[in-house]
């Protein structure tokens, strides 16, 4: 049951809210520059998807945390068995294809940017550097998919021993978010490419950082690897 | 009215029963929805509870139906030993996952936080959907587990390894259903990452004009708050989860040890640390503590503040505290692990987080006492259950400096005393918290006042009761009674067998005074009188919306204008002796 009742004497806008998103002063607001004379986008509101998407990489990031944390202690737990294992060489060519990718992306993201502010009439030349980055993203992926079938190669499997176990965890949880962040640059094409459904900046932008952080992620693990595998 | 005064707020409302009640958008129908999952874990909870302190002091009577959902664990209704840690295990789990966690937090916050900001919804709807769902989900494989293999695991809700990670060996439940329990752990990390990131967003970037974040109340800080601490825990649980699950279904080593010898069976494992489940664990264990404390510190605080009719003494300092309270929730995970084999010169280090986060949970006690004292307090159910929560959170919280000590700890640990200790600072005074919230919020969500008299029985029968429960625990792990223990044999535990009787007795008597709770619940929503608009006099937004409960879009198409602090009460207005935080009214201070 609904009671319908007078609202108290009070002050109310009638302005568009996303308008005046985080308009309580102190809001975050959207990190990207958004708005502006937009080819596709008709929507002037904000966007909370830079702020959801920094706050998703602090998890992310929090969870690779513990899962090198847990490296460190089960390193350190006193039992022999940690055996030093050579990482397989095709990492290095993965590792060049996702810094590359992350270049490309950056490249698209200002193309897209440009226009939509219309100083670019092509749209093909931003398609062509997405297209680009989407490439190298899956040439990443299958390039880590080789890498473990090196592995598989030395006799090295999931159980083998901790070095392998965490190889496996730790790339397999890596590639799972990067497919995510793949699946967010696909939405992006899509969103761009199409007449009816606008790409908003904000989403460009936050897809970017996710990609972006992808790479500084791998790099990190990467390091973790050499060290301690 | 201009094109601009069109908003289509960020999703259409619902029209199909389906988007409107069970796949729905709306921040305020999933906020129902996480109520209704906790009502459903905390009477399985409850019920689960019920049968081991019968078992406990009748440990060769029957239960009814019990030999039915467990012909091994339960032949002709009779508690094993390994049933009983079976039911032990569900319990811990559903109370801290589905009930803690979900009623306070999850069911309040995706309520209220938005309306009380000023927002339409949360910030990524669908992302909310979703994360109930998930929810749902996860609790539906961790109660498959009854009925499947030889039933739920045995191995608490801890899950310490090796004993969750061996699988079959370890015992009933250890094959199976052990699993079952770390994939529904597993997916619920993922649903409460998805809320507490919308959560996050939605306080930081939804806020109305003039919302700042000072002028924010106390119940959306906590909430944020919590939100904060639950991202970064749940984000460590999930891969600990992950770990655990590849130790029994892929055979690595992570928390396994070598030559480890269960059941006459060597375990084709080697030089996994047990140690490492438990850090990873209790990194996330410790501040789920708060997470199920602190937005009933909010709850109350708010609901106080109303009652009293004037601010606390300082409510920014309360916010500060929840603050400390976070920070310092990461530090002191090793509490939990004075005697678990680690260095013990840790222990020292851990002892001292743990005693310091005393200093801000006794700032904000002496506030509310301080601000109480002389307050002309409005005496109903809501603030009732807010002086149950004090009560029983310095009672719970007591013990606390206690068992913070690791000298004192070696005696204590693994007693009653810590049983008693976390039922009573994390448990009864959260569930007193949600109590609270319930009176106080029925009539903005139903339209209709809950009866005060049922409400006033109700808060009696469950203070007495729950003291009677868990204060003589306290006494019991003093004289050393060891818990999970499923019968009590030992000469030095059979003197103690009275107690308990006293405990089950008042174990039975509480539950049945919750059965007034459901009875006002269920006959209020129907046939309570209907609600006026702000029947408490507060002065927060969920007070302003246009109709109870709010329409689907929270203002009517309007959105509030924020002017005051939360608490503009003891004031000189034309409403009385408040202003709402959306009048623009100025006031001075009623002498």
């Amino acid at each position: 049951m609904a009671t319908v009742l007078q609202p108290p004497q009070a002050e109310f806008e009638q302005d568009p809210p996303r308008q005046r998103a985080g308009g309580g002063g102190g809001g975050f607001r959207n990190l990207a520059p958004n708005g502006g004379p937009v080819r596709l986008v008709n929507d002037p509101s904000t966007s909370s998807t830079p702020t959801g998407i920094w706050v998703g990489l602090a998890a992310i990031a929090m969870s690779f945390a513990a899962l090198t944390s847990a490296l460190y202690v089960r390193e350190g737990s006193g039992y022999a068995d940690w055996t030093h294992i050579s990482l397989p060489p095709v990492l290095w060519f993965n590792t060049a294809a996702l810094v590359l990718s992350s270049i490309t992306l950056e490249r698209a993201r200002l193309r897209v940017a440009a226009y939509m502010r219309g100083e670019e009439n092509r749209r093909s030349l931003a398609m062509l550097w997405l297209n680009a980055s989407m490439l190298l993203g899956l040439i990443f992926v299958v390039g880590q998919y080789f890498a473990w079938l090196q592995l598989r190669s030395q006799g090295l499997y999931l159980p083998t021993n901790p070095n392998s176990s965490f190889f496996y965890v730790l790339t397999g949880v890596h590639v799972i978010h990067v497919l995510g962040g793949l699946g967010g640059l696909s939405r992006v094409m899509l969103k761009f490419r199409s007449t009816t459904h606008g790409l908003r900046r904000s989403t460009m932008d936050a897809t970017s950082y996710y990609w972006h952080f992808m790479g500084v992620l791998w790099i990190y693990l990467l390091f973790i690897l050499w060290l301690k595998l | 009215m201009s094109e601009m005064s069109v908003h289509a707020g960020p999703h259409a409302a619902p029209t199909s029963f389906i988007r409107k009640y069970v796949f729905s958008l709306d921040h305020k129908v999933i906020g129902l929805q996480y109520y209704g999952l906790a009502l459903a874990a905390v009477v399985a909870g409850m019920v689960l509870s019920w049968i081991m302190r019968v078992h406990l002091v009748w440990p060769n009577a029957p239960i009814p139906g019990l030999g039915w959902l467990s012909k091994v664990g339960a032949p002709g209704g009779v508690v094993t030993p390994e049933y009983y840690l079976q039911l032990l295990t569900m319990h811990g789990t559903l109370m801290v996952f589905f009930v803690l966690t979900n009623a306070p937090f999850a069911a309040f916050g995706n309520y209220f936080l938005p309306i009380q900001i000023g927002a339409e919804d949360m910030a990524f709807p669908r992302f909310n959907m979703v994360s109930f769902w998930t929810t749902f989900v996860a609790f539906c494989i961790l109660l498959s587990a009854f009925f499947v293999g030889d039933g739920p695991p045995l191995s608490g809700w801890t899950g310490y390894a090796p004993l969750s990670a061996v699988g079959a060996d370890a015992g009933p439940g250890q094959g199976i259903g052990q699993s079952l329990w770390g994939i529904s752990i597993l997916v619920f990390c993922i649903a409460s990452l998805l809320g507490s990131l919308n959560f996050i967003a939605t306080t930081l970037d939804l806020r109305t004009k003039g919302m700042t974040l000072s002028r924010m109340p106390i119940v959306t800080w906590a909430w944020f708050i919590t939100s904060c601490i639950s991202l970064l825990a749940f984000a460590v649980l999930l891969p600990a989860c992950l770990l655990l699950i590849l130790d029994r279904v892929a055979g690595t080593s992570f928390f396994i040890p070598a030559g480890l010898n269960v059941a006459d069976h060597i375990q084709p494992h080697q030089g996994g640390s047990p140690l490492l489940w438990q850090h990873l664990f209790w990194f996330f264990g410790h501040p789920e503590v708060y997470i199920a404390i602190l937005p009933a510190i909010g709850i109350v605080s708010h609901i106080l503040i109303c009652n009293m009719r004037r601010d606390m003494l300082s409510h920014r300092v309360i916010i500060y505290c929840m603050m400390a309270i976070g920070f310092l929730s990461y530090m002191v995970w090793g509490h939990h692990m004075f005697l678990s084999g680690m260095n013990p010169f840790s222990a020292l280090v851990f002892s001292f987080p743990t005693l310091m986060i005393t200093i801000p949970a006794t700032i904000m006690t002496l506030i509310w006492l301080g601000s109480l004292y002389g307050s002309n307090l409005r005496i109903n159910s809501a603030s009732l259950f807010c002086l149950g929560f004090i009560s029983m959170f310095v009672s719970g919280g007591v013990s606390g400096f206690f068992l913070a000590q690791p000298s004192i700890d070696i005696y204590l640990h693994a007693t009653y005393f810590v049983v008693g200790h976390f039922h009573m600072v994390m448990g009864v005074a959260a569930i007193m918290g949600v109590f609270a919230g319930t009176y106080f919020w029925f009539p903005k969500m139903t339209g209709r006042m809950m009866n005060e008299t049922l409400g006033k029985w109700h808060f009696y029968l469950t203070l007495i009761g729950t003291y009677a429960i868990f204060m003589p625990f306290h006494y019991l792990g003093l004289a050393g009674n060891v818990r999970r223990y499923s019968a009590f044999q030992d000469d030095f535990l059979v003197p103690l067998i009275p107690v308990h009787k006293f405990i089950t007795y008042a174990a039975l008597f509480t539950g049945a005074a919750q059965l007034i709770f459901m009875v006002n619940l269920v006959h209020s929503r129907f046939k309570g009188s209907a609600a006026p608009p702000n029947p408490w006099e507060c002065t927060s937004l969920e007070w302003s919306t246009p109709s109870s409960p709010p329409p689907f879009d929270n203002f009517g198409g309007q959105h509030p204008v924020v002017h005051h602090d939360p608490y503009q009460y003891g004031v000189k207005s034309s409403t009385g002796d408040y202003v709402m935080q959306t009048s623009p009214e100025q006031t001075e201070v009623a002498s």
